[in-house]
């Protein structure tokens, strides 16, 4: 509360902890507020092919946690809390996290985007009680069981056809009666044998007991409300940028990514950004890594000119 | 000091507990579960009276069917041998401090 730290960074995927490694290397002793999912998306990813240096890949979990450990190494700290609130309309700015409150010269905004959910009330309810985001981490727990993928892109069918591997069934809801996933993705959905796919259909409701037990869908052709029991349901319908926090603090696009003219600075002076909450385009480990430095050089720049 | 929980040990180690029992459901594929081990311990070793006790959901698949894990890592406080709060994915220690002594 009393310390004003130079440099605060909020979010713990590869962008964030790569602007850490250099910031703390350059003896700035960055805080890192790593959120309540640390190290970002890749946590929930196997392996990393396309990641320069490991030609055998390297999983992504593995990956953040070397990144930590390497942040740590430099004297970053990081802390496990989620970020409510900000202030940057007086120096020092502030952040509030549920249980403190930090001051800072200067802020990397590096929070990512998350699952795109569908704002039902027994959604919160039945999460992690059979509602899910990550075939790759919750797929094993429906062996023999029958599960719901709701989308219609690429990672929907990568999802379904990821879950029959243990699921008996797998119902792949979709909203429109044709899918935007790739051909290929679409041609290894539609042939194999335990993907049923339910077109026009929307999730009006969740229902279980102590976990899912099915849900009640809608049909927007016949307008006709269904039950369909199912064990789990998982979602597959994009991601958006963790963005409402800074929504009355700094300029956001209309789908809500921070708005940079260089892909780095912001409206905010000291304030910077880095990785996919400012890049709809490329989303990649190594891009938001290099997002991650140029703010983090930025950052020391402009600590520089500030003593 | 975390106690590893099985099948064949948790009746004696959580149910027929009194007081207050942390429970950590992971696994080793879990990528958030290896963040949260380390913020497990912590707790531990800051909270003398509460038994920290780990169950891996491959090795103990009738436990996690059980307690309806669906997602891993879940923690669920014991008190008496009831599960009384459970919380999904990486929490801070301060949260888990804050979740055993408004259980107490």
């Amino acid at each position: 509360m009393d310390t004003t730290h130079n440099v605060i960074i909020i979010g713990s995927g590869p962008a964030g902890l790569t602007a850490a490694i250099y910031n703390a290397r350059a003896e700035l002793h960055p805080l890192v507020i790593a959120g309540l999912e640390p190290g970002g998306q890749l946590m929930t990813t196997s392996v990393i092919e396309n990641f320069p240096g490991f030609p055998d890949g390297i999983e992504g979990p593995v990956l953040m946690q070397n990144m930590i450990a390497q942040a740590e190494k430099f004297d970053a700290k990081l802390v496990y809390e989620n970020v409510v609130s900000v202030d940057f309309n007086q120096k020092p700015y502030k952040i509030k996290t549920p249980g403190n409150e930090y001051l800072t010269k200067s802020v990397i905004i590096s929070v990512g985007s998350k699952p795109r959910r569908l704002d039902l009330e027994s959604e919160a309810k039945y999460w992690g009680k059979g509602v899910s985001t990550c075939a790759i981490c919750d797929a094993a727990f429906y062996k023999g069981k029958v599960v719901a993928v709701i989308g219609g892109g690429d990672s929907a069918m990568e999802e379904a056809n990821t879950i029959t591997k243990f699921a008996k069934k797998v119902y792949l809801i979709h909203r429109k009666n044709e899918f935007k996933a790739s051909k290929i993705m679409q041609d290894k959905t539609f042939t194999n044998p335990k993907i049923e796919v339910i077109w026009n259909t929307v999730v009006n409701e969740i229902v279980g007991d102590m976990v899912v037990t099915g849900l009640t869908l809608f049909n927007n052709q016949t307008n006709t409300e269904s039950e369909l029991k199912v064990d789990g349901m998982f979602l597959a319908i994009g991601h958006i940028p963790s963005t409402e926090i800074f929504k009355d603090q700094i300029e956001l696009d209309e789908v809500g990514y921070i708005k940079t003219p260089d892909g780095v600075h912001t409206s905010i002076e000291g304030v910077f950004v880095a990785g996919e909450v400012a890049d709809p385009s490329y989303r990649q480990v190594i891009t938001a890594s290099g997002m991650g430095c140029k703010a983090a050089l930025e950052a020391e720049r402009y600590l520089s000119h500030l003593l | 000091m975390s106690t590893q929980i099985n099948e064949t040990n948790f009746t004696q180690e959580v149910i027929n507990k009194k007081g207050l029992v942390l429970v950590d459901f992971w696994a080793v594929w879990c990528g958030p579960c290896r963040i949260l081990g380390p913020i497990i311990e912590e707790v531990g070793s800051e909270v003398k009276d509460v038994l920290i006790a780990k169950i891996n959901v491959d090795e103990n698949p009738v436990l996690a069917n059980q307690f309806g894990i669906r997602s891993i890592p879940t923690v669920i406080l014991f008190k008496d041998g009831k599960p009384v709060e459970q919380s999904v994915g990486v929490r801070s220690k301060e949260d888990f401090i804050a979740m055993i002594n408004r259980n107490r």
